[in-house]
């Protein structure tokens, strides 16, 4: 039985793409057949995230409105074997996304996957809505941040209330909480939320935090998801949390600062 | 950060709490909101309930309160009606 997953956040720009990419890329990395779905429809990125960009010809809206089938539309990572992706309509708007479209497509993808991935556009409209309603878990991306925390709190009360889960009196959606963008140097400081604050706020499991890294954005400059970039801190990052999310107890990694030495400190350098 | 704080690595910024602070009320208060507001049904099972009572007792709209609870796995639907004084009652019927 195949396990959809919704990676959502309520606001915008806390790393849903980015997770989303690095997530089924780890799981199909790992032997499981994985497809990803962008639900951004207007405003479509995980296939730049990806590196599929020029690859897109038809796209999620097609195969709901039957002008494509999935063969068609579903695009074959090259990197990774088991990895599919599903592009977003740059061109429809969000209404083109029905609930019984969205299960159908859903229901013939669990055919041929174990893992569906449904990366959520930001905000709480039907984008969003739809993304989330057929979720069996969820991976809440927060940032150390006020607005996202409570965001994400905001999308917790949708999960629980607006969900089909929810609708139909079934077991809740299992929630995941990734804190990205995380510096524990500056938590250590006290000037930044620390894991600790968030997971007080939040109160919902802790599936992995994704230090502040430089190479998330040079893996989306290369179209290369960051799991996939070695020796990068974000990238082990999201690797470890992909074993926890199958299962593996790991103990939760760059959530202490490195201690800067003397000299370091006051020369500088990061 | 000045110098000073840089090399000793001492800080007067300690926002993070603040935030904290604010983040657990705000967050309280739109949770208390989500559930205050209680399924769709409410407030059509408020209004019958309302007119069964009514056909019985003279009372006023104010005078039903109905509230929703959560308390771990199970709900607690709390109704609470205010009966008039005797008086109005005798000219019924």
């Amino acid at each position: 039985m195949a396990t959809v997953i919704v990676v959502t956040s309520g606001k915008g720009g806390v790393g849903k793409t980015t997770t989303s990419a690095s997530f089924a890329t780890g799981l199909a990395q790992r032997g499981h057949r994985t497809v990803v779905i962008d639900f951004d429809v207007g405003l479509r990125n995980l296939d730049l995230i990806m590196g599929c960009e020029r690859r897109v010809v038809y796209d999620f809206i097609n195969i709901i409105n039957g002008e494509a089938n999935l063969n068609q539309a579903l695009i074959r990572d090259k990197r990774v074997e088991n990895l599919c992706i599903l592009p977003a309509s740059q061109t429809r708007d969000k209404d083109a996304l029905t609930k019984e479209g969205v299960e159908r497509v859903l229901n013939d993808l669990k055919q041929s996957f174990d893992y569906i991935v449904c990366d959520s556009p930001a905000g709480i409209e039907r984008g969003a809505l739809m993304a989330l309603y057929f979720a069996d878990e969820a991976l809440v991306v927060t940032n150390p941040e006020v607005s996202s925390v409570r965001d994400s709190d905001r999308i917790l009360g949708i999960l629980a209330s607006r969900s089909r889960r929810a609708e139909q009196g079934e077991p809740p959606v299992k929630e995941h909480l990734v804190l990205a963008r995380y510096a524990p140097e500056r938590a250590d400081r006290g000037d930044m939320l620390s894991v600790e604050d968030v997971l007080e706020i939040l109160g919902i499991p802790l599936l992995g935090v994704i230090p502040e890294s430089q190479n998330v954005l040079q893996s989306s400059n290369a179209g290369v998801p960051v799991i996939l970039e070695d020796g990068s801190d974000a990238g082990a990052a999201y690797s470890d949390l992909v074993e926890r999310f199958l299962g593996k107890n790991l103990p939760h990694r760059f959530i202490t600062s490195q201690k800067k030495g003397f000299l370091k400190r006051l020369f500088g350098g990061s | 950060m000045g110098l000073f704080d840089s090399i000793f690595g001492t800080s007067t910024n300690k926002s993070a709490a603040l935030a904290k602070e604010r983040l657990q009320i705000i967050v309280a208060h739109e949770r208390g909101s989500r559930r205050g507001s209680g399924p769709d049904y409410l407030p059509a099972l408020k209004k019958e309930l309302l007119e069964v009572v009514r056909k019985y007792v003279p009372v006023d709209q104010s005078q039903i309160k109905v509230h929703l609870d959560r308390e771990g796995g199970y709900e607690i639907l709390e109704l609470n009606i205010t009966l008039p004084d005797e008086e109005p009652r005798s000219g019924r019927n």
